[in-house]
């Protein structure tokens, strides 16, 4: 791999920032504790949201330290190379996407997987990466604020994953496939008049979107104006998470004695409703602090995108900071019950592999983009 | 493609990134101040019906039924018991393959197809680990082959539930009654709460009027469950409270002698103990099987009861409504002797039938040639009618009603079993209010006899033989003589007082040679017995016979038959029972009904071996 050790000869006046050895690792201590704090803490409410279940908690740990060794390598890669495979990883994404809408495979009702035989992949993942990746590159060759051309081209490439995926259907990845890109043009420098259009344009459109929508989906989105139309079916969930997160009070059940959960009653306890079994046993003021720790990655990740030199790494890291935080605000939204429920895990503590890899890879391309800065010698 | 290095447009593209990045922190930023709030919304404003809602979710009150009591006769005989009824359940959750372990099963018990159809039914609206029955109600062979084999078969077992059950289902069906299960109307007025485990309820008789006692109260059970409604552990109990167990005063074997004693006839029988007023036998005929009710009955036997032309549903020892016939006599000769309005020794001549003064119609004595000179012992000893008719002409209405009053003819007994009928005593205050007629005189002598308007039922005769067998005092007849072996008090009725005393005796006089005099109306059944019967017999006109016309016995057809009846008490001259006897069409009081009043005697006097 020649990309590996091309960095002697181009180093000539500039030089490697003088660094720990965290920095020659290519690994931000900081981000790298928050997001251990908080898989570890995805761990302990496991624990209690999947019973004990030991076999459950060995796949997951088993899946972190997955991601984790994903981080890091990905984490060795320079952010030129990133840019340099963008367009063809999102091509090759897009690809999948079409091979999954054909002969993918059909789990609770939509079609996500590609099967390759040894292991069911989902292209969407591939692709929420991808996706900022090729509209950063897009956007980083041209002047900024780019011109209407480039911001109409832009939105294509945003364009086909989204619609691409909503048709899987899977509306919660599609919304935050969309939303990394649209950051990515945000970022860009879009002029304020245009988002102002586009919303207004949106909002609009709203009817046209419905009538697009797969019944399960409308089904989702009318229970969540009303839960209490359905209690015993669609509500439900909603209902009892609810109850889960509210029952919880100030300072919650104590670790394992959230009874919602413990007795069966939350749905999906282990994956997109675990943050009602954290809110029952740990009450809002764990809600708080595990609530501070994503913004603090947030906050973190968003300083090392402003900190970063080039316009790609730049737009790509601002993107990813924001694509976590939406990824937390959909869940949770959708738990408290301020948002409809769409398929979004918490992010690093929903039970549940790839969304968990895809995740941490984005951490290590925000690593590599921070540590492998070149400072201009003095 | 290589950018060509712009310091000044590059320092512009950082500015505006820095702006945009921001930008995005403020956004986030609020974002997170929402969640904040929602969540400040959830576990603190709403906190407490949250909670609630949890506590309700996890904790599952569960009702422990009590033991419905256990129904005693005098003798400490079963007469209402629960019985386990068992059932063949299996646990969806525990096998395997659920059609072939049935089909294995029908092997050892027949299984129909309607059974495995329900049984699917109730299995896709429970839970995989619910017991769901199979087959009810297994008989003791059944339950016996399939224990036997039980080890083959995990996860099928056999469950037992209370089911009352009645070992004399038609001696005691009207008597003790029957439960069934609770209806809207019920569900209405009973206590919601204590019912909440109940299926049954009593219907009729002891079961009903006893309901309160013999149901007991519920008891409750808080368990943790989960969502699945599988229950982990108990957190609280409180006991049910069993239902009170009765003793009735009730004798099932004298029970037992008075229905079989009527034979194939419809009517009723009713002893009374006339020193306590202890019902000892309460019979009415046909009954049916009370346990078919408290299984569950089906329309088809239901509707077979209920369409049955000798109406086996009817209680006719406390609703049945007859005239008394002659066996009103007695009381209206004690009537005539109080007011003075007869010597005992006056002769009255009977030529077969009475006229009213300037009237031409024929008021005809039972016997058409007459009875010629009659005392008033004679006519209580041959029934005579002409003398009744003299004697109610004399009497008049107001007081013949105002002295049988007193008997409680006309007015519910009192006893301790609802659904009792009062009967009809008429008087001219009666006609005037309920019909707005005047009374005529020739009503007064057809209340003489017993007819007309006056009706009674079996317990109100039965009640009155018992006044009088104790010369005036008398307890008010009651059936439960304990409950939990706590002792009902009597009550007394308020006591029949004679101008003069040995009036009495002249009736009882008379009323012991109807059985032991030569010529009395019963004769018959004085024959072997080692005691001394006091009786009266009694026919009771179905239809009134036209004055033209001859009542034929052979050519009436059987439900316009007179009906036959008794009332008697024995010893004569140290009562202890009273009976009352109607055999419905049955014809001739003395050859019918008196048989029946001995038959019952010979059991009571009896002592038990």
């Amino acid at each position: 791999m020649n990309w590996l050790f091309q960095k002697n000869p181009q180093t000539s006046h500039y030089h490697q920032r003088k660094g720990s050895i965290f920095q020659r690792l290519h690994i931000d201590l900081a981000l790298l504790v928050l997001l251990a704090l908080l898989s570890s803490i995805g761990i302990l409410i496991l624990m209690s949201a999947g019973h004990e279940n030991m076999g459950l908690l060995n796949r997951q740990a088993t899946r972190l330290g997955v991601a984790f060794i994903a981080m890091f390598i990905v984490a060795q890669i320079p952010p030129h190379v990133l840019k340099m495979f963008a367009p063809w990883l999102f091509l090759l994404g897009s690809l999948l996407l079409l091979g999954v809408l054909f002969m993918g495979d059909m789990g609770k009702g939509a079609q996500r997987w590609l099967d390759l035989g040894f292991f069911r992949f989902q292209p969407s993942e591939l692709l929420k990466l991808a996706t900022p990746m090729m509209v950063a590159w897009y956007l980083a060759e041209r002047r900024l604020p780019p011109s209407h051309k480039h911001i109409a081209l832009a939105t294509v490439f945003i364009a086909i994953p989204t619609v691409l995926i909503a048709k899987q259907p899977d509306l919660g990845t599609s919304i935050l496939i969309a939303s990394s890109g649209l950051t990515v043009l945000f970022l860009a420098g879009i002029s304020w008049k245009i988002i102002a259009g586009v919303i207004a344009a949106g909002a609009s459109l709203a009817p046209v979107l419905w009538s697009f929508m797969k019944d399960y989906q409308k089904q989702r989105v009318l229970t969540f104006l009303s839960p209490e139309e359905d209690p015993l079916g669609a509500g439900y969930h909603i209902i009892q998470s609810k109850i889960a997160i509210g029952s919880g009070g100030v300072y919650g059940k104590g670790w394992m004695h959230g009874s919602q959960a413990r007795l069966e009653f939350l749905p999906e306890s282990s994956t997109d409703f675990i943050f009602a079994v954290f809110s029952e046993e740990f009450g809002l003021v764990g809600c708080i602090a595990l609530l501070s720790i994503y913004l603090l990655i947030f906050i973190r990740s968003i300083y090392m995108a402003i900190q970063a030199q080039d316009t790609f790494s730049r737009l790509l890291a601002g993107s990813l900071s924001l694509t976590f935080f939406i990824y937390l605000f959909v869940n949770v939204g959708m738990v408290t019950g301020i948002l409809p429920v769409v398929g979004v895990p918490l992010p690093l503590v929903s039970y549940g592999g790839t969304s968990m890899v895809t995740l941490l890879i984005g951490f290590g391309i925000l690593m590599s983009i921070h540590t492998h800065r070149k400072l201009l010698s003095s | 493609m290589k950018t060509h290095f712009d310091l000044k447009s590059s320092l512009q593209e950082n500015r505006l990134f820095l702006v945009r990045a921001t930008t995005l922190i403020i956004f986030v930023l609020i974002l997170c101040f929402a969640l904040i709030a929602r969540l400040t919304y959830l576990q603190i404003e709403t906190h407490e019906k949250y909670a609630n809602l949890a506590q309700n979710n996890r904790v599952k009150l569960s009702v422990v039924s009590p033991v419905r009591g256990l129904i005693f006769d005098t003798h400490g005989r079963v007469l209402a018991e629960n019985n386990p009824s068992y059932s063949l359940e299996l646990v969806p959750e525990q096998i395997q393959d659920i059609p072939e372990t049935i089909k294995q099963l029908s092997a050892l018990l027949p299984i129909t197809d309607e059974e495995v159809r329900l049984f699917e039914k109730r299995r896709k609206q429970n839970k995989r680990f619910a017991s769901v029955p199979l087959r009810n109600r297994l008989n003791d062979t059944e339950v016996a082959i399939f224990s036997a084999n039980r080890h083959l078969f995990p996860g099928v077992d056999i469950q037992a539930r209370p089911l009352r059950h009645y070992p004399f289902p038609e001696l005691t069906s009207h008597v003790v009654g029957y439960v069934g299960a609770i209806n809207e109307k019920e569900l209405k007025t009973i206590n919601q709460v204590n019912y909440r485990g109940s299926r049954f309820i009593g219907k009729t008789g002891i079961e009903k009027t006893y309901e309160t006692e013999l149901h007991g109260y519920v008891g409750y059970q808080q368990t943790e469950n989960t969502a699945q409604g599988r229950s982990l552990k108990v957190l609280s109990y409180t006991p049910p409270l069993s239902g009170s167990d009765l003793t009735l005063h009730l004798d099932i074997d004298l029970q037992k002698i008075a229905y079989d004693a009527l034979g194939d006839y419809t009517g009723s029988v009713v002893a009374i103990d006339t020193r306590t007023g202890a019902v000892r036998a309460l019979v009415s005929k046909p009954g049916f099987n009370a346990n078919l009710f408290a299984k569950g009955i089906d329309q088809t036997s239901y509707n077979q009861l209920q369409n049955s032309s000798k109406r086996p549903l009817f209680n006719r020892s406390l609703r049945g409504q007859y005239p008394p016939g002659s066996t009103l006599k007695p009381f209206i000769g004690l009537a005539g002797l109080d007011y003075n309005a007869i010597h005992p020794d006056q002769k009255v001549y009977c030529p077969g039938f009475y006229q009213l003064p300037k009237q031409s119609h024929k008021y005809r004595d039972w016997k058409k040639t007459g009875h010629g000179m009659t005392t008033l012992h004679d006519s209580i000893v041959q029934s005579c009618d002409v003398y009744y008719y003299v004697l109610a002409h004399e009497l008049e209405i107001d007081r013949m009603h105002h002295f049988l009053h007193k008997f409680g003819f006309g007015q519910k007994t009192g006893i301790d079993i609802l659904g009792e009928k009062s009967g009809l005593l008429p008087s001219r205050e009666w006609k005037k209010r309920t019909r707005n007629q005047v009374w005529y005189p020739g009503e007064t002598l057809i209340a003489g006899i017993g007819q007309g308007f006056n009706l009674t039922t079996p317990l109100q005769l039965a009640h009155a033989t018992a006044i009088l067998a104790n010369k005036g005092s008398a307890n008010t007849p009651s059936l439960v003589a304990n409950i939990n072996n706590k002792t009902r008090t009597q009550t007394k009725t308020i006591p029949v007082q004679l101008n003069k005393p040995q009036h009495w005796n002249l009736i009882i006089d008379a009323m012991y040679d109807v059985v032991n005099g030569a010529r009395g109306t019963a004769r018959k059944i004085k024959e072997g017995a080692p005691y001394k019967i006091a009786g009266k017999t009694g026919t009771a006109q179905v239809f009134t016979i036209k004055q033209d016309e001859e009542y034929d016995e052979d050519s009436v057809v059987e439900h316009l038959k007179d009906h036959a009846l008794f009332i008697a008490f024995a010893p004569a001259l140290n009562p202890q029972l009273a009976v009352a006897v109607i055999v419905e069409n049955g014809g001739h009081g003395g050859s019918v009904a008196a048989p029946i009043a001995r038959a019952v005697f010979d059991q009571y006097m009896t002592p038990a071996p």
